[in-house]
């Protein structure tokens, strides 16, 4: 990719409007090589590859070779703010996301405060603003504290300047069938989503690992795949009983899958979500006792794995999302019980969506538009996310080079977090550019006006608009 | 070992342990309280052919049983860490012990001297002998202790950095002592420590 | 040998090796003079996170019969506190010069983890993490049973332990001493059963080198050897893993009904502290065929065999 910058007539971009940017000869969704005309944050004309003249001012990328996708959206990420900056920050998190393809992420509510009233979610909203990078959409708690025993004020989040639409205790499990109900049913009222993490929580007291064959050898307690699966299809049928639209975390087991291809087949309004590291490692992995494999929920078999494959190229499983979970060092160098549990996962994921789905046959990149942007945006509600890049649409764009490889080097990463488990592992794909509301926020893989070294810096700039919105 | 050049053949090995036999038990003055013990492997295989001589050549020296042991070192050498980790070989000591006896360690080569201080110490865990004394099939000077046989086989004037193998039908099949020089390619550098137990008895600290 | 972490670190020969380097040591503790110059300047540091009188006795005594230096220490109790402790008590033992780790710890993979993250380059000597292994209580075992079926049979010691058929009874879910005991016997070529309720066979343990029964009474006529796990009442946290204790020694204790079900030459083992009354009967724990004291005797010749391995050759590069 190259760029070029024909001299701007002065005045010629209006109050603050990024510079219109001509993408030339992209192939858009793999597909026929396409010129693309980005103007006042929308897509304002495209035309077959080489057609479009750049007009005064623009910024023209070349993009011979590469494929234009939508701009990734994540459903799952966790930014860590407030809380444990130690782990991530707003903006940290949102660099990775930038550099990783994604121009919206929903930040989970798993902070310090729980993101469970307005205030906080106003806080980490509008931090996502101050850094611009991506469109920062917080998720809200399903319960007060994440605790499990009443509802939070979810109608308060909901009309809030964050305009949460997606509710989760992602880290717990709202187990309680009664308060699942009532969430499933008060969420319509604002048309927004339950997202359960699927894990009965007696089947899994002290649980270290996936239950079967390894954690038998390994002496690791076992996570058994029915306490997912067990809990997804009680609330696919109270979904179904209140007629509530349900979205289902980080699916991770084969059963899980027929449980969901079952109601889906019923009409149930349920969507579901797999991470990218369980559509690529097994709990063979953690036969070397190294944490960076400690996740929730683990690691599964290689069946498993096959059938998560399966059911994201047959539409059972809608999303792909990251669960992008930082941690700082010292909370995977120790021993694997005393291990925090996740795994990083934003700046490595269209890679290994590559690896696992593409690159096996089982998705083409118009369907990986599908699974990483426009199916999350819209269980999310983005309007104006995962929309087609026709003229007219927002122009939320990343460019992504299919035929480059590189090792995974964590130490590169902009996340603060090193856990990624894909350490060394050679991976197909890079992310060349990602454009935010017609502006390029990522070019030649670097975050625009930085050099890529500086990538490691930001962790410690912080945002010292931190406390704004603190309540 | 392709240079390796045979200085005693087994009729010459037989003759010499013969003699030993007899010096043990002229110095002795019978076999009295006597003791053989081997140090492993050859040394073991050395000490039992000493005393099958012993037997024949005094009929009333008693079973052979009551006569030869072994004695392994290993665990008291001065050189453990510079070597790979060795197998133990076995110590056995005859029914009535070493007390107040006379031990004759056997050995098949004498070099540094070594494996003999080792050996001296091993024995004194085991018990308090009235005498000690040291019979070799080959003695290739170059002592690095002051330690000295008291029954030699064949003094055989070395260099430092040629080698010595003893081979025995017992372990090798055949009875043999062979030298080979340092011109005798990687072998005899490379063979003690890749072969640390049998057959590397030319230098002590490799046995 | 680098570490012993677990038994499936150990080929059959080496395996072999250190049963019959273990038989050495044994000789040499039968003297009036049991102490060894072999380690001499080599520094052991028992770290024990985890309560095990017998164990570190048997490790200390292993090491100071062998002329090593001791360091034990207990963390259990201290300010060490979990995640920071492992590794910063890694870098320090380092720093001290301890040449080997005996480490007990509560997780599983915590020998694993100290040999491996690149913390420190020191040997480690897996004395028990977790429910995962303890490989020196299997060699001990292994090392039990074959002199007493050498002693019966004769024969070539290293064959005597294939086709001896041993019963694992109890606790298998949470016992590191049945994984590691399978593991070992499976590579000598012994027939291993389990026998436990369901509730305390871990998922996947299909997938083990041994059978499983559920039903003693079956099982205790065809064997050489019976060893009976301890129930592990700490690790239970009202799990309900069976209705009662009574219930337990009724369908799986050893007492003397069962005693006398087993052929007469077949031994009782166990790897201690014993729960009288639960897993085993007094008359079966204090029956002339229980080897529960040789056991502990025999512990200190196999550790001073799995020492001698892991630190009497050169120093790693």
């Amino acid at each position: 990719m190259s760029t070029t910058d024909t001299p701007a007539p002065t005045g010629a971009a209006g109050e603050g409007a990024a510079p219109p940017v001509l993408v030339r000869r992209a192939r858009l969704l793999g597909g026929e090589e396409t010129d693309l005309l980005l103007a006042g944050g929308r897509v304002a004309r495209t035309g077959p590859g080489g057609s479009l003249e750049a007009p005064d001012g623009a910024r023209v990328v070349e993009a011979a070779g590469l494929v234009a996708l939508p701009g990734l959206v994540d459903l799952h990420t966790h930014l860590r703010e407030p809380g444990r900056e130690d782990a991530e920050t707003v903006r940290t998190g949102s660099r990775a996301a930038a550099l990783g393809g994604f121009t919206a992420v929903h930040a989970m509510a798993n902070t310090d405060p729980v993101a469970d009233t307005a205030g906080v979610v106003e806080q980490v909203w509008r931090l996502g603003r101050e850094v611009g990078l991506v469109d920062v959409r917080p998720v809200g708690a399903v319960t007060v504290g994440l605790a499990g025993e009443r509802l939070a004020e979810l109608g308060a989040m909901a009309t809030s300047a964050a305009r949460v639409r997606v509710f989760s205790d992602d880290g717990r499990c709202v187990h309680d069938p009664v308060l699942m109900r009532r969430a499933l049913e008060y969420v319509r009222s604002v048309d927004g989503v339950v997202a359960q993490h699927a894990q009965d929580p007696r089947l899994t007291e002290g649980a270290q690992m996936h239950e079967g064959v390894v954690s038998s050898v390994l002496g690791l307690r076992g996570w058994p795949a029915v306490a997912e699966e067990a809990v997804i299809a009680r609330d696919v049928l109270l979904a179904d009983h209140v007629g509530s639209r349900l979205h289902v975390c980080h699916v991770s087991t084969a059963g899980s899958v027929e449980i969901l291809r079952w109601a889906k087949a019923r009409g149930v309004d349920v969507t579901a979500e797999v991470t990218p590291h369980h559509l690529l490692l097994t709990d063979e992995l953690v036969r070397g006792y190294d944490p960076v494999y400690k996740v929730n929920p683990p690691l599964r078999t290689r069946a498993d794995v096959e059938a998560l494959r399966e059911a994201v190229a047959d539409g059972t499983v809608d999303v792909v999302a990251t669960d992008h979970a930082p941690h700082p060092v010292e909370d995977k160098d120790c021993e694997w019980a005393a291990a925090a549990m996740g795994m990083t996962g934003l700046e490595t994921a269209l890679s290994v969506v590559q690896e696992a789905l593409v690159e096996t046959g089982l998705l083409g990149w118009a369907d990986v538009a599908r699974v990483l942007s426009s199916a999350p945006a819209r269980i999310g509600r983005l309007e104006d996310h995962g929309r087609p890049l026709a003229e007219g649409e927002p122009a939320h764009l990343v460019l992504v080079d299919p035929a480059a490889r590189r090792p995974v080097a964590p130490e590169q990463h902009a996340t603060q977090g090193r856990n990624s488990p894909y350490r060394g592992m050679e991976l197909p794909g890079r992310v060349v550019a990602t454009v935010l509301r017609g502006r390029p926020v990522v070019l030649d893989g670097a975050l625009v006006g930085e050099q890529p070294d500086d990538a490691h810096l930001g962790a410690s700039r912080g945002a010292p608009h931190g406390a704004a919105g603190a309540s | 070992m392709a240079s390796a050049r045979p200085v005693l053949e087994a009729p010459e090995i037989g003759r010499v342990l013969t003699r030993i036999a007899h010096e043990v038990l002229e110095r002795n003055r019978g076999a009295d309280d006597l003791v053989l013990l081997g140090i492993p492997t050859r040394g073991t295989h050395l000490a039992r052919r000493v005393a099958e001589r012993l037997v024949a050549a005094e009929p009333g020296a008693g079973p052979l049983e009551q006569l030869v042991g072994s004695l392994d070192v290993t665990m008291h050498r001065d050189d453990l860490r510079r070597n790979p980790v060795r197998a133990l070989g076995r110590t056995s000591l005859p029914p009535g012990g070493v007390d107040d006896r006379v031990v004759v360690l056997v050995d098949d080569v004498l070099f540094s001297g070594r494996t003999v201080r080792a050996a001296l110490d091993a024995l004194s865990d085991l018990g308090r002998p009235r005498a000690v004394r040291l019979a070799v099939l080959v003695d290739r000077g170059h002592r690095q202790l002051p330690i000295r046989a008291d029954h030699v086989g064949k003094n055989l004037p070395t260099a430092a950095e040629e080698s010595v193998r003893v081979m025995l039908e017992e372990v090798d099949g055949r009875d043999a002592v062979l030298i080979s020089g340092p011109d005798g390619a990687p072998e005899p550098t490379t063979e003690p420590a890749a072969e640390p137990a049998p057959g590397a008895a030319d230098a002590e600290g490799a046995r | 040998m680098r570490h012993l972490l677990s038994a499936a670190d150990l080929s059959r020969e080496g395996a072999l090796e250190l049963l019959d380097v273990a038989e050495e040591m044994a000789a040499t503790q039968a003297r009036e003079i049991k102490k060894l110059p072999t380690l001499r300047g080599r520094t052991v540091v028992n770290l024990f996170f985890e309560d095990s009188t017998r164990t570190r006795i048997s490790f200390e005594a292993a090491a100071k019969r062998l002329s090593a230096d001791v360091i034990t220490f207990s963390a259990k109790g201290s300010s060490v506190s979990k995640g920071e402790s492992l590794k910063d008590t890694a870098l320090t033992l380092q720093a001290m010069g301890a040449d080997a780790v005996v480490l007990r710890h509560s997780a599983s993979g915590a020998a694993h983890r100290l040999a491996h993250a690149g913390w420190s380059g020191v040997g480690v000597l897996n004395a028990g993490d977790g429910t995962h292994e303890h490989p020196t209580q299997a060699l001990l075992d292994a090392f039990t049973l074959r002199r007493r079926l050498a002693e019966r049979a004769g024969g070539d010691p290293a064959r005597v332990l294939e086709g001896a058929r041993v019963a694992v009874v109890g606790d298998v879910l949470h016992s590191r001493v049945a994984r590691s005991n399978v593991l070992l016997l499976e590579t000598l070529g012994a027939d291993v059963v389990l026998v436990a309720p369901p509730t305390l066979l871990p998922v996947g343990v299909g997938t083990w080198p041994c059978r499983t029964s559920w039903d003693l009474d079956a099982v205790l006529p065809d064997v050489d050897a019976v060893m009976v796990l301890r129930v592990q009442r700490e690790r239970m946290g009202g799990g309900g893993f069976f209705p009662s204790a009574q219930e337990y020694t009724r369908r799986f204790g050893l007492d003397g009904r069962r005693l006398r079900l087993l052929p007469d030459h077949a031994l009782v083992m166990h790897p201690g502290p014993m729960n009288r009354g639960l897993e085993i009967s007094a008359e079966a724990a204090d029956s002339p065929r229980s080897t529960i004291v040789e056991q502990v005797a025999n512990g200190v010749a196999v550790r001073m065999a799995a020492l001698y391995l892991l630190l009497a050759g050169e120093d790693a590069a």
